[in-house]
């Protein structure tokens, strides 16, 4: 757990950049900061690992203050993944991952053992290995940052803008692979970013700062877009939050109707459905994990304004109409 | 040109050992010099003007000056080697003190940053990434200093030490056109095997450098 006790930063010159900062990010989840540009997240990422010191006020890990703890080495504590990459160009990529591991202490050949598991790990065959970063792809070399950070194990993360420098489709690829290796690994992550539907994707918890260093709310991005704090928050979190926040409601709650009451869809021998026969083709199907979200947009984008479920084996098990959806989600609301 | 050379045989290769040796050593002690020097003037940001102007001043002095100068300044004698090598080695520092700062200043403050993060203290991080990522800029500095210091090495013959510079006195003294043949053209072939082994130094201590620019940003 990483414990922000109060914490003031002024920078000479006296503007103040964290403004009584009180907050706990919790082990073993991804904690994002997120904001406009002057608000202090980044600031306030750094003081973790010791980059910047806080004026007044403590940052604790486990109940440490780590103003306590000698820099370099809390350091090498603390995975670090900055904006494009930081990679270090004048080492190979296998290299740039065994940089932690050699500087506590593993040998060269050790740690460069353990560098070429977690380049697979992080999606990356091991021919990039000998390549130096600038023979990368922006994507790539984020995936090596990724890896470098990953490489002593250490039980924290600091992210700073770690996806920003990638276009929006290898980010996405990006996001869905550093979910899934954060679901294995169950790492306590502070991710700074400036985009608010990379915070809510992301983020386990996600603290909302706002100019001046002052936090506006923290809490699950699901209570984020339902419950904003305040004007500022609720701006923030843009326009379609309502929308958005269907993201996180399973649609296992959803009322459907029996599929006997459509004679129009028409079933395979499994009992598969194969096509509205009105319309010539199905849409989508959705099951009962998938979220509210989905089955609003399925039922919007169907030809008849209806939309499937199907259990684990594909059948047909039953439908939910537009207007079904529609008082659901009011329900919801109460 | 081959008769002279048949018969001037030891004076030819005594006159380039020791412009070899009056061209490098300066070479070797002015990048040891610098390197703290320019490191300094990274690290206290407020030396970095001073350190150009001062360069900039050492560098303007005309080498003869120099020669003719130093033994008062130092109590050497007139035609001692010594005068050569500090000046040269004053040359050398006054380019490439002005090299490693602007080498160390031109690596990515995010570079620097990440060193950090990942847990280097100040020194090793200079060692290991921050004078590695700036090496390519240093070493081209050094190949500018070696060559001028290959050419500037002659200049010295006018006060009696001079290395292959004592061939050109001689033939204008005698007015015989071989030797000065002789020490113009082995001043250019030193300076430029000098050059290429540095690059080919610069090749193999830098492999990462020639994907820097053109390859995937």
């Amino acid at each position: 757990m990483i414990t922000f006790d109060d914490v003031v930063k002024v920078y000479p010159g006296g503007s103040t950049a964290v403004d009584h900062l009180t907050v706990e990010l919790p082990t073993g989840k991804l904690t994002a900061l997120v904001g406009p540009s002057g608000c202090g997240k980044t600031t306030s990422l750094r003081m973790i690992n010791r980059m910047v010191n806080p004026t007044s006020g403590r940052v604790l890990i486990d109940g440490q203050d780590v103003s306590q703890q000698d820099e370099a080495k809390l350091r090498r504590g603390i995975g670090y993944v900055i904006q494009s990459a930081g990679l270090f160009p004048h080492r190979t990529v296998l290299d740039n991952v065994a940089t932690v591991p050699v500087l506590v202490g593993k040998t060269r050949r050790e740690a460069r053992t353990a560098a070429l598991e977690l380049l697979d790990r992080v999606g990356l065959s091991p021919e990039f290995a000998k390549r130096y970063p600038a023979q990368l792809s922006g994507g790539q070399q984020q995936r090596v940052g990724v890896a470098r950070a990953l490489a002593a194990d250490p039980p924290i993360m600091l992210m700073d803008e770690p996806f920003s420098a990638v276009d929006p489709v290898v980010r996405g690829q990006l996001h869905a692979e550093f979910l899934r290796l954060q679901n294995d690994l169950g790492k306590t992550i502070a991710m700074v970013t400036h985009d608010i539907d990379e915070a809510i994707k992301l983020g386990d918890k996600v603290a909302v700062f706002r100019q001046g260093g002052i936090l506006a709310q923290f809490g699950t991005p699901q209570e984020l877009l339902e419950k904003p704090a305040d004007d500022f928050v609720a701006e923030f979190v843009g326009r379609d939050r309502g929308l958005r926040s269907l993201s996180f409601d399973s649609a296992a709650s959803l009322p459907v109707q029996p599929v006997s009451s459509q004679p129009d869809l028409e079933l395979d021998d499994a009992g598969r459905p194969v096509r509205w026969r009105s319309a010539g083709d199905l849409g989508g199907v959705f099951t009962a994990s998938d979220s509210l979200r989905v089955v609003t947009d399925l039922a919007i984008s169907s030809p008849v304004g209806i939309a499937v479920r199907v259990d684990e084996q594909g059948k047909a098990d039953g439908v939910v109409r537009h207007h079904d959806l529609v008082d659901h989600l009011l329900e919801r609301r109460r | 040109m081959i008769q002279y050379l048949q018969n001037n045989y030891e004076v030819v290769l005594t006159a380039l050992q020791q412009h070899v040796w009056l061209a490098l050593l300066p070479v070797l002690l002015g990048f040891a010099i610098a390197l703290p020097v320019g490191y300094l003037a990274v690290r206290f940001t407020w030396l970095y003007h001073p350190l150009v102007n001062v360069c900039g001043v050492l560098y303007s002095i005309p080498s003869l000056a120099l020669f003719v100068f130093l033994p008062v300044l130092l109590g050497t004698k007139v035609l001692s080697p010594i005068n050569i090598v500090v000046a040269l080695t004053i040359y050398t520092v006054a380019l490439l003190a002005r090299t490693v700062a602007d080498g160390l200043r031109s690596v990515d403050p995010l570079i620097t940053q990440a060193a950090t993060a990942m847990g280097y203290r100040r020194f090793g991080r200079l060692i290991n990434v921050e004078l590695p990522v700036a090496l390519p800029v240093i070493l081209a500095g050094l190949r500018v200093a070696t060559v001028a210091n290959i050419s500037l090495v002659s200049v010295g013959a006018l006060i009696g030490v001079g290395g292959l510079g004592q061939l050109f006195t001689r033939g204008f003294q005698l007015f015989y056109l071989e030797p000065i043949l002789v020490g113009i053209i082995l001043s250019v072939l030193l300076a430029g095997i000098a050059d290429l082994v540095i690059v080919l130094i610069q090749r193999a201590v830098t492999p990462w450098a020639r994907f820097q620019r053109g390859g995937a940003a």
